[in-house]
């Protein structure tokens, strides 16, 4: 990747769309192997991995299914590599199974999803259909991912770089969640290496043959008397401990009645409503989640005793709106817009529901 | 008398048959006149004979033989049901200098997992495969496999396994043979002492062909199951000479090591 600084020492900025910053951001991170099956909109991430990662001296697979694929991001998680697989909604219900297993073993790895409108075949435009799935476990058993929502091309990039971190910080699958807007569109990003590679090289868990040590083993099954219950424990306490990463911006709260809470690119198209209703006087303001497990809680409940006002808004028929009122619950409620996906949102629709929340004020 | 002086070599006695070391000394779980002993033993007697155990990274499967790490001390991980060669190929990806091998049963890798080793093999991954078939899902209690015999009575083909409703049985290794990437897929049968010696000839080039880096290597474990069967463990080996030969024929079906190896 030659887009570090330009002579001048000055950072180089490239013009590239989300998909692609994903991908720079993977390799800056030290990803070492891809693994994925085609799915719009998410295929530039594929194409970019298969010819940059070889030159990296990395792996690149195109699997036969999106199953393999997070199969494969298993084993090479084991192995204590950095590893990614991509896809998009349909193909991430695929890889359930694989995650659920990631987090009972404990294998760090990192997922993107460029969520498409659902269920089923759905469309392939942008939707936040995939929040429970992302933020709930998604697959069978008691589980937690790390998910991060970028909202720009910018946060594409740094947040993959954060997934590799906090992925073998933690020895937890993380998500990257954006959508097909975020995906496709294109916007100046700053690449930027990170001081090191974290976790990797001294794993102490990792598989490469058990030279002059005990065997080292990897698995999810929990036979024996009190073993599941310890694990899931362990787990359990694991989760808690991620609540120390949860992150939001906040933009113009301090003196805002209603909160709009919204995420990812939705939250940015929030953020222009926001700045069309300010022009004419309204006191609103956004805190968009960009860790959405760890769900930025705390900092929302302290709004809520403030006596501000909550509006959420999703890109769904309402699903992180329920994580809002838990964690308001008691204080206030939280009104709710859900844009229907199979429908591409602009500013303007958010005008109506945000000045129906301040009650036509 | 002691233990080491009861285990001690007379002066006409010497030492012909020993305990791998990888092998682990406990009591086993599998069931009396299962092959999953030998099965373990002949990998493990190979491993150490190429001198790779402390370089050999093991994917367990789902089935009876998801413990084989109990019993092999290499590093292991366990895939989710079918998923092995996909987690061996991300494991082998990810340390290209390591011998990495799966270890699965006839309703793992020729049921839901035939997605996964078909492409395992097509792509020529250099991987080993080591395929216990014994015609039945041995772990949840008997049922219909890929691989159950025309006739045969499981508890979920009680009147008996009927090519009009089920289908034939499976033949992988001949299917297996027939893709671009492997270099090397063979059956043999752990029903008597003269056919587990050709079995460990086998294991061995299948492993050999992923150390020299020539392809997929592949071997299929013709074995018994006398529990889920219904019958003793004698009988057991009869069915499969009687039975299970006939219909899932011995030998070897692709080997390229005289050649060049597949891309």
């Amino acid at each position: 990747m030659p887009h570090n600084t330009t002579d001048t020492g000055t950072p180089e900025r490239i013009f590239i769309k989300g998909n692609e910053a994903i991908a720079h951001g993977a390799l800056a991170a030290g990803c070492r192997c891809y693994f994925g099956y085609p799915i719009t909109p998410q295929n530039d991430i594929p194409e970019m991995m298969s010819y940059a990662l070889p030159d990296a001296g990395g792996e690149f697979v195109q699997a036969e299914s999106e199953v393999a694929s997070a199969n494969m991001l298993l084993g090479a998680a084991a192995a204590g590599i950095r590893a990614l697989t991509s896809s998009s909604s349909p193909g991430i219900s695929l890889m359930q199974e694989a995650i659920s297993y990631m987090a009972g073993s404990e294998l760090p790895g990192v997922i993107v999803n460029m969520n498409r409108g659902g269920p089923g075949l759905g469309d392939i435009g942008p939707s936040q259909g995939d929040y429970f799935q992302s933020v709930k476990g998604g697959g069978h058993g008691d589980y937690k991912l790390l998910v991060l929502a970028p909202a720009t091309c910018q946060e594409c990039y740094d947040m993959m770089v954060q997934a590799f971190d906090l992925a073998f910080k933690y020895r937890n699958p993380v998500m990257v969640l954006g959508d097909a807007i975020v995906g496709q569109m294109k916007e100046p990003v700053t690449p930027w290496k990170p001081a090191a590679v974290a976790g990797t090289e001294a794993a102490d868990w990792r598989l490469e043959g058990a030279k002059g040590r005990k065997p080292r083993l990897l698995k999810s099954l929990f036979l024996e008397d009190g073993a599941l219950a310890g694990q899931n424990r362990h787990l359990q306490a694991k989760y808690a401990a991620m609540q120390a990463e949860a992150r939001a911006e906040s933009f113009l709260t301090d003196d805002a009645e209603l909160i709009v809470v919204a995420y990812g690119s939705i939250g940015r198209i929030a953020k222009s409503a926001i700045r069309k209703l300010r022009a004419q006087g309204h006191k609103v303001g956004l805190v968009r989640p960009q860790t959405l497990f760890p769900f930025p809680g705390p900092l929302l409940r302290g709004l809520a005793e403030q006596g501000k006002r909550f509006l959420t808004i999703e890109h769904n028929c309402g699903q992180m709106v329920e994580d809002v009122r838990l964690s308001i619950r008691g204080i206030v409620d939280s009104a709710f817009y859900g844009h229907m996906p199979g429908e591409m949102p602009g500013s303007d629709d958010f005008l109506a529901p945000i000045l129906d929340a301040m009650g036509g004020k | 008398m002691q233990a080491d002086e009861r285990l001690a070599l007379a002066d006409d006695e010497q030492m012909a048959f020993e305990v791998p070391d990888v092998l682990v000394d406990r009591a086993t779980h599998y069931c009396p006149g299962c092959h999953h002993g030998i099965a373990h033993r002949l990998v493990a007697e190979v491993l150490e004979e190429m001198g790779v155990v402390d370089d050999t990274i093991c994917v367990a499967s789902i089935g009876c033989s998801v413990f084989i790490y109990n019993y092999l001390a290499v590093d292991s991980v366990e895939a989710p049901h079918g998923r092995a060669p996909a987690v061996a190929t991300g494991v082998k990806r990810g340390r290209t200098d390591k011998i990495v091998f799966t270890y699965q049963g006839d309703g793992d890798l020729a049921s839901i997992g035939l997605a996964e080793v078909m492409h395992a093999a097509n792509r020529g991954e250099r991987i080993t495969i080591v395929f216990v078939n014994n015609t039945v899902y041995g772990m949840t209690g008997g049922q219909m496999a890929p691989t159950t015999l025309i006739g045969q009575k499981t508890t979920t083909c009680p009147g008996g396994r009927c090519r009009d409703r089920e289908g034939m049985p499976i033949r992988m290794a001949e299917i297996i043979a027939g893709l671009g990437g492997v270099a090397y897929s063979a059956r043999a049968s752990l029903d008597s002492v003269k056919n587990i010696r050709a079995a460990k000839k086998a294991v061995r080039k299948a492993f050999d062909v992923q150390q020299q880096g020539l392809g997929f290597g592949f071997v299929e474990l013709l074995s018994g199951c006398p529990t889920n069967w219904r019958m003793d463990a004698v009988k057991a080996n009869t069915r499969i000479r009687e039975e299970m030969i006939p219909y899932f024929p011995l030998g070897v079906y692709k080997d390229v090591t005289e050649g060049e190896g597949v891309c």
